[in-house]
This record gives structure tokens, C-alpha cells and sequence, in this order.
């Protein structure tokens, strides 16, 4: 148990929880006990109902069946309105953020107050309770203008200036490099000792069992078990434990990468620099060269260039100086050869609102063109063919996109893009949020690539980038800070320095 | 008490057609209402509403005229829409298809050749009203001027123009002071059909109907507006030449508004005169959104709010309520089902209790 007398009533009783979606039964007679003061891990595989239940705990949606109980007493959720005046918040996957507006003015959103905004007072008061908990962000800085990481922060920032209890978060590592995910331990650490309870929702097994009280392994809407981590930590198989918990299959982390010559030179970079959203340098005269054959990784803490380097190679963000070459061409003329898998997935990576085969159609509809016709029936075929190929868990390819849980949706991109047989696929964050399962077949969809052509792996996932790539390019506030051959150099311990700034004489 | 919303997690699939029939309903009790203050029995109004619109083959005939012109400005409306561009500029543009196709029809038609009149003048339409769409479309893809704006002042411009030259320069000299141009030559007026004010084109607009929706569901064309309206940050990702839409989509949506200008000025009027910017290019808005920006059902929406003008008409004559009665139905109707769209998703939630 935590620290927390125990005739205390749990901050948080769910009992029997029941939600039923069309064709889905996301939650079936869900049990779930927090305790204050307590960090409690949900775990499972993509769709188990691990959000469904977060969200029914904050008020997003209203459970079919079963009871709530807040601090012992029984309590009806009907809004998130009415989840925090019980003192229950939730950070989602997707940040609810308002990108024009400041951090300070989200902060305080939808919160009610006199009618004039006192602005210099309630930067003041944002700022104080900044520091409190050494958040390091500038409270007039427009949310667009911050990297994920950030955003994140906002988001913790805005559930302690509404004095949250019981503080949800649904895969808030995902994006973090180590250093912040660090730091992110730290802040719950923080809220841990203030008698607050932490329901933390991760696939990152490691991350469980450095930081949880309590773990609850769901899957597909039922709990499995509830388990202290402390008991497992003495097992030295304690990852494929929880793995085959979570999956209900025995699931190999190791990758299985073979050695492979690297084939000739695929993408090129030459002093290219970039600018950010607000006109600062992003990327600065970043030079390095890719080969057929590899799985070449940029690794960094998010934030620091990634993001616009990507674009930029994308076509998505102009290039502000230097120049990039595909096969010897430069890029800007031709990036038919070119396959982007973006990190937002929802939003960037497919249309929502459309079916998985007009997806499907999406950066493809050029093969499906004949004069100016579109032929659907090809298109649905394939798409049908696709879906079976890359597991994607879809009643059909007329289903909607947004229908699909997050590593169907990643699935599915990585379908597309790879039907394009591209020689340079650039795959940005591509496991973010995804569970054991998914992510190994994503790793596998990217070592079949590397024996077609080559990869651009963009990663803060430092075990991703060490179980996949041949080489590692860290950078640092838009530069280059090294290189490193994975396949040579077995003396790791100078990436976190690097990632961190830190050049040390090599 | 207080309400509240909560997202409905299942329905029927008759639930949808039932609430938005249901919305239709409220309006037409709240117009009922307002019959019985100005002393028209509701069920009398209502039955003289239906007898003008569909009592004859004759008044049916009527419905069809009005359809027209709110058919091709909705489908303009509807198109841009669905790349989310907000076309309000239809009026102004129906106002330049108007005078094109008119400088056509009355200064150019001697010498053409008799049959390529009308052609030359639905084509002069569609370039003048596609240009003066042009023009806000150039200014939000080069510049990101808002649309909304530009193509909604453009109106007051384009009916200004046309004052300009019914009063001024095109005015009839044999017209003793009228305000019009001369009427067009036979050959510049479209022809009608079986003894009605059914002109070329009702079927003219039909054709752009189908047409429109061939476009959006078959072509890649289609594919890459529709993909642009529902994901615009996955259509930029996927490559699609946004700006290059934005502009022929206005280019499109201007010459279908100007197509239902020329109808109403060489198929009724039969000259250029006040009268003409009578609002169907704002009444196309409505018939879009109702329609959710679906060419056929933009198609069914027109018709409705025809019947719904001409069976006005009606009951003016019959019991001297103004014909303006049937425009607080339109928006009745609008408001209602526009509110019944979201009941459709929503469940509202009556609580008791002070708020939290």
C-alpha cells in the first residue's frame, strides 16, 4: 500500500464500470482503486480501454453501467466540468491546447472570473506556480511557438492551477526524451508527496516499474490483474511478464536486425538550415549523408530541430539555406521518392472523417488515376489487401479513420507509404503511444525498408533508436552535435551527454 | 436546473431523419403561431402554402422556375464549401453572369450565327460570374485574404455595376425613363418548355447538379477537394496543390452562380432590370448548409424552398399575408434544423441541483 492511512477512504473506487460503443464494448465491468498519494499505472494494448475508462473517470463520457466513488463518496460524472470540481483532471494524448493563445491565457481557460483579465497578475500567479515545480517556460509564449514537450508541461500546469486531486494522464511519455521523462518522474513525484494520486497510462514497461504504486493491466475492457511492481522487481523477466500480460502472447523485444552493407548514398545533406515557427534558426547547416541500406536515426530531445528538419525535407517548410539531395538529385525538383510517415498521425497522417481506403488514396492517388477518374474498386481492393497484410484491426476499408485506435491508424500509414516503395522513408516518432504489439510490427515494417532502400528514423526514444538504427545523428538546438555508428561504437554513454549539449573531447 | 450536453454514444439509423423532421415540425408550429396572431388560421395558411406550390401542374411549374437560380447558387455555395472556402459572394457573382451573358445577348447576338447565341451567352455567363469569383479566390490563395469578406463586399459592388448600366449606358433609349435595358432579341432568350416559364435553364442546372457531383466523387479532382475540407493539414502533408484548388474551385463556383444570372435574365426577365439580385445567391447559402453541401440533396433542398416561395406567393393572394412570410419560414425551418443537427449528436440533460 502507499503511504496513505489506511481508513482513509481510495481517492478514486470504480466499480463495474460498463461502456459500450457501436460494435465495440470498450469497457466490461472495470474495477479500478486509487489510493491518495498514490501513482497508479494503467497498462495494455492499444483498444484495451485504458482511455475509454480515463475518460469516463473524467467526465468525458457517461459509464453504460457501474459506480463511482470519490474519496467514498458515490458520485455522478457528467461532464469534465464536473470531474474537476471533484478534483479530477486529465491531460490527454492529444493536447487540448489553443494554439494562438498564450500559456498563461490556456491556463486559465474555460475557468470562470471577474469579466476584465488582469493579465500581469495572472502571469504573475502562472509563473509562480512555474517555478514551484521548476517548470522552465515563458508564460507569454503562444502555444504553436512550443515543442511537444513543452505543450505537455502547459497542459500539467494548467491541472495544478485548478487544484486537481487526482491528476490523469494518458501517455505523457510518449513524447519525451529521456531527460524530461526524467523530469516528468520528478513532478510526480512532487504530487505523490502532496497526498495527490498520479493514474498514469504508458506502454514503456520500464517506466512502470520505476514510478508506479499500483499497476492494473487491462485487456480488451476487462482488468487482468492488479499488481504491485515492487513484487515483480526482483524477476529478471519482469518485461516479458508484463508484456504477455498485456498482450496475452509472448512478445520478443529483441528485434532481430541483421548486419547489412550499406549500399551507396540515398539522401544528402549540405549546410541546410531552417527556420521555426517564429523566424528562429531551427535547423543550422546540418550536413550529413544516408545510404541504401541503413536506418539512419535523429535523436534528440524534442524540441530541438526535429520537427523542422522533417518538414523541411518533406516540402512542408521552406529550406532557408544549403541544399538536400535524393539519389544525387536535388530533393526540392523531385520527392517522388520520397515516403514521410509524420508523427502526428491524426491530423497530418490521415483524414479522420474519411474512409480507410480514401486514406488509403491519400498520397497514392496519383497510382489510382486513370485520365481523370479515380478507380475506387482498385482502391478499396487494395486497401483491403493492405489491411490484411499489416494486421490492421478494420471491419472494412469503408470504416472510418477515426474509428481506428492509434497503432491501427500507424499501421495503416505505414501500409501506404510502404505500398509507394519509396527509397527513403522518413518515419517521425513511429511508435509514439503505441503498445508492445504494434510497435514490434512497426519495427519490423522499418527493417524490411532498410533492406529496399533506407530510413530516416526520427526518434526521442532512446531504446528504438539503439534497437534499429546503424548510425545516430544527435542533435542539439538545431545542430549537429555527432554522429555515431552503432555498429562499431558500443560506448553509449556519450549520447545522453550529447543530447544534453554536451560535447566531450571523443 | 441547468442543461447540459452529452454526446450520444448509439442511435437507430432512422434517429437522424426523425430529429431533423422534428425540427422542420417546430418551425412550422412556430410559424403556425405567429399565423394566429395576425389572424390566419395556421391550418388554412398552411394548405394554401401547399395548394400554391402544388395545387396545379401549372403552379407546380412556378416551383421549378424558383429552383433554378437557388439550385446553381447552392451548388456554387456547396462546392466551395466543401473545401471549406465560404463563397457568399453567389449574388454578386449571379449579378456578372447576368451582365455578361446580357452584353452578349444584346450587343454581340447580330453577328453571330443564330445558333451560337445561346451558347456564346450561358459561356459569357460562366466566365463573368467565374471571374468576379476569381477575384476573392486570387486574393486567398496568393495574399490569404479572408473570402468571406472579400466575396460578400463584392456583391454590393456587382449590383452597383449593374444599376450603373440599366440606368446609365444599356438603358433602353425606347424605354421612356424605365429602368432596363431593351429586351433581348428572340434569339438571345432561352427558350421554355411546354407553355410555362420553365426555361433552358431548369435543365441547365440539373446538368450542373450532376455534373458537380460527378466531379467530387469520381475524379481525383473531386478526391483532392474533398480530402482538403475534411483534413487540410493531411492534404498539405499528401501534396495536394491547395492554393491551385482554391482558385479554380472559386473560378467554378463564380461561373455557376453567373449561369443561374443569365437564366433569370434571358429566361424570365428577358432583360436586365432591377429585380434580378433578388437574394438567390444568399437562399443557395441555405440550401447548401441544409443540404450539408451534397450536390443532390442541394438539388431536393432547392426545390423545397421554391414550393416554399411560390406557395408564399399564394397566400398573399388568398389572405393578404405578406408573401415575406414565407422568408420567416426559410428561416424558421434553417434555424430549426440547423438546432436539430445537433440534438441529432447530442443529448441535452436537464439537472437539478445548484451548479458545482
Amino acid at each position: 500500500m502507499s503511504s496513505a492511512p489506511a481508513h482513509l477512504p481510495p481517492a478514486v473506487l470504480m466499480q463495474g464500470v460498463v461502456k459500450r460503443f457501436p460494435g465495440v464494448q470498450a469497457n466490461d465491468g472495470v474495477d479500478l482503486r486509487v489510493l491518495k498519494g498514490e501513482i497508479h499505472t494503467l497498462l495494455g494494448e492499444n483498444g484495451a480501454g485504458k482511455t475509454t475508462l480515463m475518460k469516463i473517470l473524467a467526465g468525458f463520457y457517461q459509464p453504460d453501467a457501474g459506480d463511482i466513488q470519490i474519496n467514498g463518496r458515490r458520485v455522478v460524472l457528467a461532464s469534465p466540468k464536473e470531474a474537476f470540481a471533484q478534483g479530477i483532471g486529465m491531460i490527454h494524448q492529444h493536447f487540448q491546447l489553443v494554439g494562438n493563445l498564450t500559456v498563461s491565457e490556456n491556463i486559465i481557460l474555460g475557468l470562470p472570473g471577474p469579466f476584465r483579465l488582469d493579465r500581469a497578475q495572472l502571469e504573475t500567479r502562472v509563473q509562480a506556480l512555474a517555478e514551484t515545480y521548476g517548470f522552465d517556460i515563458d508564460v507569454r509564449a503562444r502555444i504553436w511557438e512550443l515543442s511537444v514537450g513543452e505543450q505537455q508541461r502547459v497542459e500539467i500546469l494548467r491541472m495544478l492551477f485548478r487544484n486537481v486531486e487526482v491528476l490523469i494522464m494518458d501517455e505523457p511519455t510518449a513524447v519525451l526524451a529521456p531527460q524530461e521523462i526524467e523530469r516528468l518522474f520528478g513532478i510526480m513525484r512532487r504530487l505523490k508527496e502532496e497526498d495527490k494520486s498520479v493514474i498514469f497510462i504508458t506502454h514503456k514497461l520500464e517506466e512502470v516499474l520505476e514510478i508506479s504504486d499500483y499497476i492494473t493491466v487491462l485487456r480488451r475492457g476487462k482488468v487482468m490483474s492488479t499488481v504491485r511492481p515492487d513484487k515483480l522487481r526482483q524477476d529478471r523477466l519482469v518485461s516479458t511478464e508484463l508484456a504477455r500480460m498485456m498482450v496475452g502472447r509472448e512478445v520478443i523485444l529483441e528485434v532481430g536486425k541483421q548486419p547489412q552493407e550499406a549500399r551507396g548514398e540515398l539522401l544528402r545533406l549540405v549546410r541546410l538550415s531552417v527556420r521555426g515557427d517564429r523566424g528562429e534558426v531551427a535547423v543550422k547547416d546540418m550536413s550529413f549523408q544516408l545510404a541504401a541500406g541503413e536506418i539512419f536515426a535523429v535523436l534528440g530531445v524534442a524540441g530541438n530541430g526535429q520537427r523542422e528538419l522533417v518538414e523541411a525535407l518533406a516540402g512542408l517548410r521552406p529550406v532557408q539555406g544549403g541544399q538536400a539531395f535524393l539519389m544525387g538529385r536535388p530533393l526540392a525538383e523531385d520527392r517522388a521518392a520520397l515516403a514521410y510517415v509524420p508523427e502526428d498521425r491524426l491530423h497530418r497522417g490521415s483524414i479522420p472523417a474519411m474512409t480507410l481506403a480514401e486514406n488509403m488514396a491519400l498520397t497514392r492517388r496519383r497510382e489510382y488515376t486513370a485520365g481523370p477518374l479515380l478507380n475506387h474498386r482498385r482502391i478499396l481492393d487494395d486497401t483491403r489487401r493492405l489491411i490484411e497484410a499489416f494486421h490492421v484491426m478494420a471491419p472494412g476499408p469503408e470504416t472510418l479513420a477515426r474509428q481506428l485506435s492509434g497503432g491501427n491508424l500507424q499501421k495503416l500509414i505505414l501500409a501506404r507509404e510502404f505500398a509507394r516503395q519509396p527509397a527513403l522513408l522518413i518515419a517521425e516518432q513511429p511508435t509514439r503511444g503505441l503498445d508492445i504489439g504494434a510497435t514490434e510490427e512497426v519495427w519490423q515494417a522499418l527493417l524490411r525498408q532498410r533492406r529496399q532502400g533506407g530510413v530516416l528514423l526520427v526518434s526521442g526514444d532512446l531504446k528504438e533508436v539503439l534497437s534499429l538504427a546503424d548510425r545516430v545523428l544527435v542533435i542539439f538546438r538545431g545542430q549537429a552535435m555527432d554522429i555515431i555508428d552503432l555498429n562499431r561504437d558500443q560506448n553509449l554513454d556519450r549520447i545522453g551527454p550529447l543530447m544534453a549539449g554536451l560535447k566531450i573531447g571523443t | 436546473m441547468r442543461i447540459s450536453l452529452q454526446k450520444r454514444s448509439r442511435q437507430p439509423w432512422w434517429f437522424g431523419s426523425l430529429v431533423v423532421l422534428t425540427g422542420v415540425l417546430v418551425a412550422l408550429v412556430f410559424v403556425g403561431l405567429l399565423f394566429m396572431w395576425v389572424g390566419v388560421n395556421p391550418w388554412q395558411a398552411y394548405l394554401e402554402i401547399l395548394r400554391g406550390a402544388f395545387g396545379s401542374a401549372d403552379n407546380f411549374s412556378e416551383v421549378l422556375v424558383r429552383a433554378t437560380p437557388i439550385l446553381l447558387c447552392g451548388l456554387a455555395v456547396g462546392l466551395a464549401g466543401r473545401m471549406l472556402i465560404w463563397n457568399i459572394g453567389a449574388e454578386g457573382q449571379l449579378v456578372l453572369g447576368a451582365m455578361a451573358g446580357s452584353a452578349v445577348g444584346l450587343f454581340a447576338s447580330p453577328h453571330l450565327p443564330g445558333i451560337l447565341v445561346l451558347p456564346a451567352m450561358l459561356l459569357a455567363a460562366f466566365a463573368g460570374g467565374g471571374l468576379w469569383g476569381l477575384v476573392p479566390g486570387l486574393l486567398k490563395a496568393r495574399l490569404k485574404v479572408n473570402e468571406i469578406i472579400t466575396s460578400l463586399m463584392l456583391n454590393y459592388v456587382a449590383i452597383l455595376w449593374l444599376e450603373h448600366l440599366y440606368f446609365g449606358p444599356w438603358r433602353d433609349p425606347a424605354g421612356r425613363g424605365f429602368p432596363g435595358t431593351a429586351l433581348f432579341p428572340k434569339v438571345a432568350c432561352l427558350p421554355r418548355f411546354w407553355g410555362t416559364r420553365i426555361h433552358l435553364g431548369f435543365f441547365v442546372a440539373l446538368a450542373a447538379m450532376v455534373v458537380i457531383w460527378f466531379l467530387l466523387s469520381r475524379t481525383r479532382w473531386g478526391f483532392e477537394i474533398r480530402a482538403v475540407g475534411a483534413g487540410p493539414e493531411a492534404a498539405r502533408y499528401a501534396g495536394i496543390p491547395i492554393n491551385r484548388h482554391i482558385i479554380w474551385v472559386m473560378l467554378i463556383s463564380g461561373g455557376l452562380a453567373g449561369l443561374a444570372g443569365i437564366g433569370e435574365a434571358a429566361g424570365i426577365h428577358l432583360r436586365l432590370q432591377q429585380g434580378l439580385a433578388a437574394g438567390n445567391g444568399y437562399v443557395g447559402i441555405i440550401a447548401a448548409w441544409l443540404a450539408r453541401l451534397h450536390p443532390f440533396w442541394i438539388g431536393v433542398i432547392a426545390l423545397l424552398l421554391g414550393a416554399l416561395a411560390v406557395g408564399g406567393d399564394q397566400l398573399q393572394i388568398v389572405t393578404q399575408v405578406p408573401s415575406a412570410i414565407s422568408l420567416v419560414l426559410e428561416g424558421a425551418i434553417l434555424f430549426c434544423v440547423l438546432a436539430a443537427q445537433v440534438i441529432k449528436d447530442y443529448r441535452l440533460v436537464l439537472k437539478r441541483g445548484p451548479r458545482p
